[in-house]
């Protein structure tokens, strides 16, 4: 197909150089892009959303009435990241991680990155994320963030920016896995050729480092979930069946002598590892909140006592709020005394008088964000919006300062995509690899890459039309 | 196997089963119709009676019109045993274990489930003639079972769907027979008229048995087909089989090599299905074939309840807990 009139001047392109030159690491799909009519590009979309529904890859959205399971929409055309950039990226990542890690096992035993004064005190034990019931706890091997889902953006310098840290539960990943088996078989001709690396061990993976956890020889692991009207339903138990491991609700669970056992149909089986998709809070309403009916009453204690291993652990979500973003810089200076490899967004927090001042005065450029907000929620973006919702964020900061950051509007690069109207657009895209901490710290050489399918739209989180790309790491 | 799961998995066997049921029922009946007597009225409301939701539609609709019925039986998400409710059932059950289904058993429930959607949004029950909607729906559940057939491993999941399944379809050939026996009882004794041949045959064919029916027993007499559908050795959809097979179901559960029983649910599928083993047609006519039939549901029933209490129950973990410290 022809793509002629494509625009890749106004923000970094992830396929074109702003003179309209295909970049190096694209050429074998663009060669093979220009020899692929229009139809038929058209109808390998048509055959991928077809295919999605087939499999049932639904998410379920809480704010729409237009029904409860809603599809990802999968764009054909891949983002591909070449390994250079691929090895920074990882090096980057894994130093972020083993900082954070060091800095939550600190932060509820030694606390000595507060006591040198390099984190506030009150941003960490004043927030509502961090767990005093976790205070004096090592988890098992030391590890707290086992699954992170770091959420990057790459700005018109053509520089990755982290955006968020997400230590908690991460979704996404079954959608980088499944997506690749689709579109493998909408370019089956290109994955060798290209020189695409495998995502597809993540499962195998994922297992060994939740039996890590346990000193058993086979230890039993199960994905814990909220139940089939969470809106990562579809993830867990795809985990759960790619694992070949038991997908468990809280009520399937029962604590006694503070060990953790499965109702079977044969009794009680103890289960030694939980890869739990529940949120802290809810996990344990005697230890948590008292009116959670998705969790399991009695585990924390099982946890202290060790006999559950929990992943992620309870507690990690102190670490990812965005407030203490800012100071993650100064965490990996701190603790590794090493520079930080990827960076970060400038940062404006609320809670300080003389960056409120300025966010203030310059709230029609910037971002604003809730420091405790996921999924776009809650969230500003100055030169898009209108005055009154300016004034409207104005006074929410000034009534509750904590709760907000800002940062400069970046500029999110752009992939070709296949659009409604016909033909290829430059959409704008994130990129959430997945790393996994076990004996070592690793990162899958893929990712998720959601993309804002609305034009102009910086939105793209799925629950606010975004869409997603299969992402390719190639091996050169 | 976790004790939701296994609930899941059973209560999976039971509608799809249904389902199936519903489509054949369906399609027979519309065959029947086709070759009745022009001054005959199209007779849908034993169809209806058979189900066991007659209230329920007498409820809702004035009149036994096909176009009426089929809605009911098909579409009507008011009516928890019309097909679509079966299906989403099926499919909702599934859904919450398909870590435990192969990958195409998930897929073709849920295709199947899209399929009955669409039918909806078409608005089969309007068609003049909407069998192949149907035979296509009764199909693809046979594909799900093909499928099932030779991938799923005999452990205890297969065991559990099974159970479902047997327990169901013992319980819908239960009903279709009552209800056409009733109607065709006081002409029964003699079976001579063209009209009753064609009822007897179309009863028959509900439960895929006519063929089978004629090798055995060749010429239609009611109280051979009693024992063809209530007692037949070999025929899979006989309730004796069906009871058969559920019991062996329960055996491979629990482990039990010895027959007999070591809980309750093999307790009271074993006595069902000896008494049925030594059972003669003749007294199940003395006895009376609604009153025999009735009997039989509520023991069928209570053998459901006990496989619940058995394998499915959970304990309140939250009880549990507070009652440890």
């Amino acid at each position: 197909m022809k793509i002629e009139g494509y625009q890749s001047k106004e923000h970094y392109d992830e396929m074109f150089t702003s003179e309209g030159d295909v970049r190096p690491h694209y050429q074998e799909f663009f060669q093979n892009l220009k020899k692929t009519p229009y139809k038929k590009m058209n109808h390998l979309q048509f055959s991928a959303n077809q295919t999605q529904r087939a499999m049932g890859m639904t998410f379920n959205v809480y704010h729409d009435n237009q029904g409860l399971e809603k599809i990802l929409h999968l764009d054909i055309v891949p983002r591909i990241i070449p390994n250079e950039e691929w090895k920074k990226l990882e090096s980057g990542l894994k130093q972020r991680t083993y900082a954070l890690n060091l800095f939550l096992q600190d932060i509820y035993n030694d606390q000595k990155i507060l006591k040198d004064g390099v984190v506030p005190s009150d941003l960490i034990l004043g927030s509502k994320d961090f767990l005093k019931p976790c205070i004096g706890l090592t988890p098992p091997k030391g590890i707290w963030c086992h699954i992170t889902g770091t959420d990057l953006i790459k700005n018109k310098d053509g520089e990755y920016y982290i955006l968020e840290d997400n230590l908690r539960c991460p979704s996404g990943v079954s959608y980088m896995l499944e997506s690749r088996e689709i579109i493998k078989r909408a370019f089956p001709n290109l994955f060798n050729k290209g020189g695409v690396m495998p995502v597809s061990d993540y499962p195998a993976k994922l297992l060994k480092i939740l039996q890590f956890l346990s000193n058993k020889s086979k230890p039993v692991v199960g994905v814990l979930t909220p139940g089939i009207y969470n809106s990562a339903y579809y993830e867990h138990s795809y985990l759960a069946l790619q694992m070949g491991v038991e997908l468990v609700n809280g009520v399937d669970l029962i604590v006694e002598d503070n060990k953790v056992f499965m109702q079977t149909t044969h009794g009680l089986q103890q289960i030694d590892v939980l890869y739990r998709r529940i949120d802290d809070v809810f996990m344990d309403p005697l230890t948590f909140r008292p009116d959670s009916m998705l969790g399991v009453p009695g585990i924390f204690n099982a946890y202290k006592a060790g006999n559950i291993a929990l992943a992620n652990a309870p507690g990690t979500g102190v670490a990812d709020d965005k407030a203490v973003y800012a100071y993650v810089p100064k965490i990996i200076k701190y603790y590794l005394d090493e520079d930080p490899i990827l960076n970060n967004v400038p940062t404006y927090l609320c809670r300080e008088e003389k960056d409120r001042q300025y966010v203030l005065d310059h709230i029609e450029e910037l971002v604003v964000k809730e420091t405790n907000a996921a999924g776009g929620y809650g969230m500003l973006i100055g030169p898009k919006a209108t005055k009154e919702e300016h004034a409207k964020f104005k006074e929410l900061i000034k009534s509750n300062p904590n709760n907000y950051i800002a940062q400069p509007t970046l500029s999110l690069s752009t992939v070709p995509t296949l659009c409604e109207e016909g033909g290829l657009e430059g959409r704008h895209v994130d990129l959430r690899p997945y790393i996994l901490y076990g004996k070592e710290i690793e990162v899958i050489p893929g990712a998720l890459t959601r993309v804002a399918l609305r034009k102009g739209s910086l939105v793209v989180n799925s629950s606010q039309g975004g869409g997603s790309k299969d992402t390719w790491v190639l091996y050169n | 196997m976790l004790s939701r799961v296994a609930n899941h998995i059973y209560w999976l066997g039971r509608y799809l089963e249904r389902a199936e049921n519903y489509a054949r029922f369906i399609d027979v009946n519309f065959n029947l119709m086709q070759d009745l007597p022009v001054d005959l009225k199209e007779q849908w409301q034993p169809l209806v009676a058979a189900t066991g939701d007659w209230d329920l539609f007498i409820s809702k609709n004035q009149k036994f019109e096909k176009n009426e019925v089929l809605y009911f039986l098909a579409f009507d998400l008011e009516n928890p045993n019309s097909m679509l409710s079966a299906i989403s059932r099926a499919r909702e059950n599934a859904r919450i274990i398909r870590e435990n289904l192969s990958k195409e058993t998930w897929e073709k429930t849920n295709q199947l489930y899209m399929m009955m959607q669409e039918g909806a949004d078409k608005k089969i029950w309007k068609k003049v003639d909407p069998r192949p909607f149907f035979e296509k729906v009764k199909n693809q559940i046979l594909l799900i079972y093909g499928i099932a057939d030779s991938s799923v491993a005999r452990v205890e999941g297969w065991y559990f769907r099974q159970l479902g399944q047997f327990l169901e379809r013992a319980d819908k050939t239960s009903r279709i027979l009552d209800v056409k026996y009733h109607i065709l009882l006081p002409s029964g004794q003699d079976v001579g008229t063209p009209l009753d041949f064609l009822h007897w045959m179309a009863l028959l064919k509900s439960v895929t048995g006519f063929n089978t029916y004629r090798r055995v027993y060749g010429n239609i007499d009611p109280s051979n087909v009693v024992e063809f559908l209530v007692l037949n050795k070999y025929f899979p959809r006989s309730i004796y089989y069906c009871l058969k097979e559920a019991e062996s179901c329960l055996h491979h559960i629990s482990g039990n090599r010895d027959g007999g029983f070591i809980n309750p649910a093999e307790k009271a599928a074993g006595e069902l299905r000896s008494h049925l083993e030594f059972a003669e047609v003749k007294e199940i006519i003395d006895y009376g074939l609604h009153e025999y039939l009735d009997n039989l549901q509520i023991k069928m029933n209570k053998l459901s309840d006990l496989i619940d209490s058995t394998y499915f129950r959970l304990r309140d973990n939250f009880i549990s807990q507070n009652q440890d410290q």
